[in-house]
């Protein structure tokens, strides 16, 4: 196993199969993370994280699927998508404990120069994800100061 | 909440924080080395730290790897940082909107 540049990890009072509908549905996925996350989530599809009629920020592959537990997909910049050296991978870890979930974000094999946006962007992702499955609302302004662009 | 403000005030959990924001993934051992400090003061420290879910662990075969893991302390920024950054934006705002109605005027 190769080592995670980062792991990411909350616990969030809800159930496995809210948190995975979360991550995979449009409409749930662009409430707390801005773009919406869409593929139709079979093995070897691909992922694209964007704004409806807009081209993709994000793209890449689905590498696995077990809902509602485990979900991995290959992650680029569509500009950088081609070369190997730039694609990386996330691992969403969805773990049922008692009455609260521990979602573990881990990204792997992140170009040095795209750290710093992602280590930005991950914190505010998650909390927003847990304070929505909690309360139903989304955190105002969460992604102020944050802006995901390709560097270099 | 409580578990990270506690675990927070600490020099010594905050310095293993700063050392695993500089480099993700040490294990007990790496970290004690660079620290000047015994493997049981370390290890009691990220069981707190762990607690307090301020940094995540990662087994690779018979390693442990910690990562720090910034979402509680971006929970605690939303609540009490974000909300007072929100007048200075508003002021931005409506500094922006005066002097850009005043060029306006004068055009």
């Amino acid at each position: 196993m190769t080592k995670p540049s980062y792991v990411y990890v909350t616990y969030i009072v809800t159930t496995p199969q809210k948190v995975w509908n979360a991550i995979t549905d449009e409409t749930l996925s662009a409430r707390y993370w801005q773009r919406a996350n869409v593929s139709d989530w079979q093995v070897g599809s691909t992922w694209a994280h964007k704004f409806p009629d807009k081209p993709a920020d994000l793209v890449g592959e689905v590498l696995e699927v077990d809902p509602p537990r485990r979900l991995v997909l290959s992650w680029a910049y569509p500009s950088q998508a081609h070369d190997p050296q730039k694609v990386s991978c996330v691992a969403f870890d969805i773990e049922e404990l008692g009455e609260k979930v521990r979602l573990t974000v881990s990204h792997t094999g992140l170009d040095d120069s795209n750290l710093l946006d992602i280590s930005e962007g991950w914190p505010a992702v998650l909390s927003n994800l847990k304070t929505l499955l909690e309360t139903g609302q989304t955190i105002p302004d969460a992604f102020s100061g944050i802006h995901r662009k390709p560097k270099g | 909440m409580d578990r990270v403000f506690k675990a927070l005030a600490d020099a010594s959990r905050r310095s293993l924080l700063d050392d695993l924001f500089r480099e993700p993934g040490q294990t007990l051992g790496a970290l004690a080395a660079r620290l000047d400090m015994t493997r049981q003061a370390v290890s009691q420290h990220l069981s707190v730290l762990e607690a307090a879910n301020l940094i995540a662990t990662v087994r690779r075969g018979r390693e442990k790897l910690h990562y720090m893991n910034p979402v509680p302390i971006h929970e605690a920024h939303a609540r009490w940082i974000a909300k007072f950054e929100r007048p200075r934006l508003d002021a931005l705002a409506d500094l922006k909107q005066r002097l850009e109605g005043d060029r306006d005027d004068k055009a």
